[in-house]
């Protein structure tokens, strides 16, 4: 109950730019992490898929291969926006 | 443990005016590709290429294969253009895990936003030197075997996808991975340099400072592929976007 105590005398001492710190910085966990959860289903889908197609056909990995990288490359991008904004909002 | 502030991760002190470390490695990236390039042209063609001519002959058929993909055969006088790219960014990624560099240049926004309206400049030239300027804007927003009501809503979003968020997607996606990677090395290094110089409860925090330094190690190896990845996907998504504008869907 003590440690409660201390915790709302030590809110109380926050003043309004203290309080928007912490609410940056609260914003900014949540934008990249948020951001991280469909990218990262996207990623995994996409390279799955590859995988796949490159064991049925192994001659044309090749190919597969580049049109993965260009797949992961415009799906990141929106994880890429999100760490950007985390570095905007938290830094 | 302090983080320290991201100005101080991210620039240092001019080593003159105006001219930083960043700058410096992007004039020493351009040097040393120009010099290779130089002394590998001065071989003789006829022997077997060795050294450096081989490095180079390789590089420019890697890049070519770029190309070949990107754009087909009618693409391959871009190939100067597309590895002159290519290495660039790659010799700026590579100081991110040098020793003394140790930051790549591409983790400032100016370069990879510079070379990302270069390539935006260049394929909506490319398309309105093909195609004509009005057939080259046509045929972004109206698309061929789209039925007629669909154009209400695919005709801005293409639009909008083609002649404003590529130049950003270029240049966010190329300098966002190297932020990160650059952000995540000061991060464990720190972490390393807190923990082995613990004050309190050494017997257990000194041991425990070898994970980090294992991970730091394993995100150097990770950073050597992430520079190298980059480089290529900017390459590969220049030609597309050049060989997209050549070449109009029918």
């Amino acid at each position: 109950m003590e440690a409660l105590a201390h915790l709302a005398a030590a809110a109380q001492e926050l003043n309004a730019d203290d309080q928007k710190t912490a609410n940056a910085a609260i914003g900014a966990g949540f934008a990249y992490g948020l951001a991280a959860i469909g990218p990262g289903i996207g990623i995994g889908y996409v390279v799955g898929k590859a995988i796949e197609a490159m064991a049925r056909q192994p001659e044309s990995a090749g190919t597969v291969r580049t049109t993965m990288f260009l797949g992961i490359a415009f799906t990141e991008a929106l994880a890429l926006i999100g760490f950007v904004v985390f570095i905007l909002l938290g830094l | 443990m302090e983080f320290p502030p991201i100005n101080e991760v991210i620039r240092w002190q001019d080593l003159f005016t105006s001219f930083n470390k960043i700058a410096l490695i992007s004039t020493l990236a351009l040097l040393i590709a120009s010099i290779l390039m130089f002394i590998a042209s001065r071989r003789d063609p006829l022997q077997p290429p060795r050294g450096i001519r081989n490095l180079v002959e390789s590089t420019v058929s890697f890049v070519e294969n770029i190309v070949l993909q990107g754009m087909g055969r009618d693409g391959l006088p871009w190939t100067p253009f597309i590895l002159a790219l290519f290495i660039f960014i790659y010799l700026c990624n590579l100081p991110g895990i040098l020793p003394i560099f140790q930051m790549p240049a591409t983790a400032r926004m100016a370069i990879p936003f510079g070379l990302a309206i270069m390539v935006w400049v260049t394929f909506l030239a490319v398309g309105m030197k093909h195609q004509g300027p009005l057939g080259y804007f046509k045929g972004i927003a109206f698309p061929p075997g789209v039925p007629k009501p669909i154009y209400v809503i695919l005709t801005p979003i293409e639009l909008i996808s083609t002649i404003l968020v590529r130049p950003f997607s270029l240049a966010i996606r190329l300098f966002a991975n190297m932020l990160a990677g650059h952000l995540l090395l000061v991060t464990f290094a720190l972490l390393c340099e807190a923990l082995f110089q613990a004050e309190t409860m050494k017997f257990m925090l000194v041991p425990l400072g070898v994970l980090p330094l294992f991970m730091l190690i394993f995100l150097t190896a990770f950073e050597v592929l992430v520079g190298f990845l980059q480089a290529y996907i900017f390459a590969i998504l220049t030609s597309v976007y050049i060989g997209q504008a050549m070449h109009p869907e029918h």
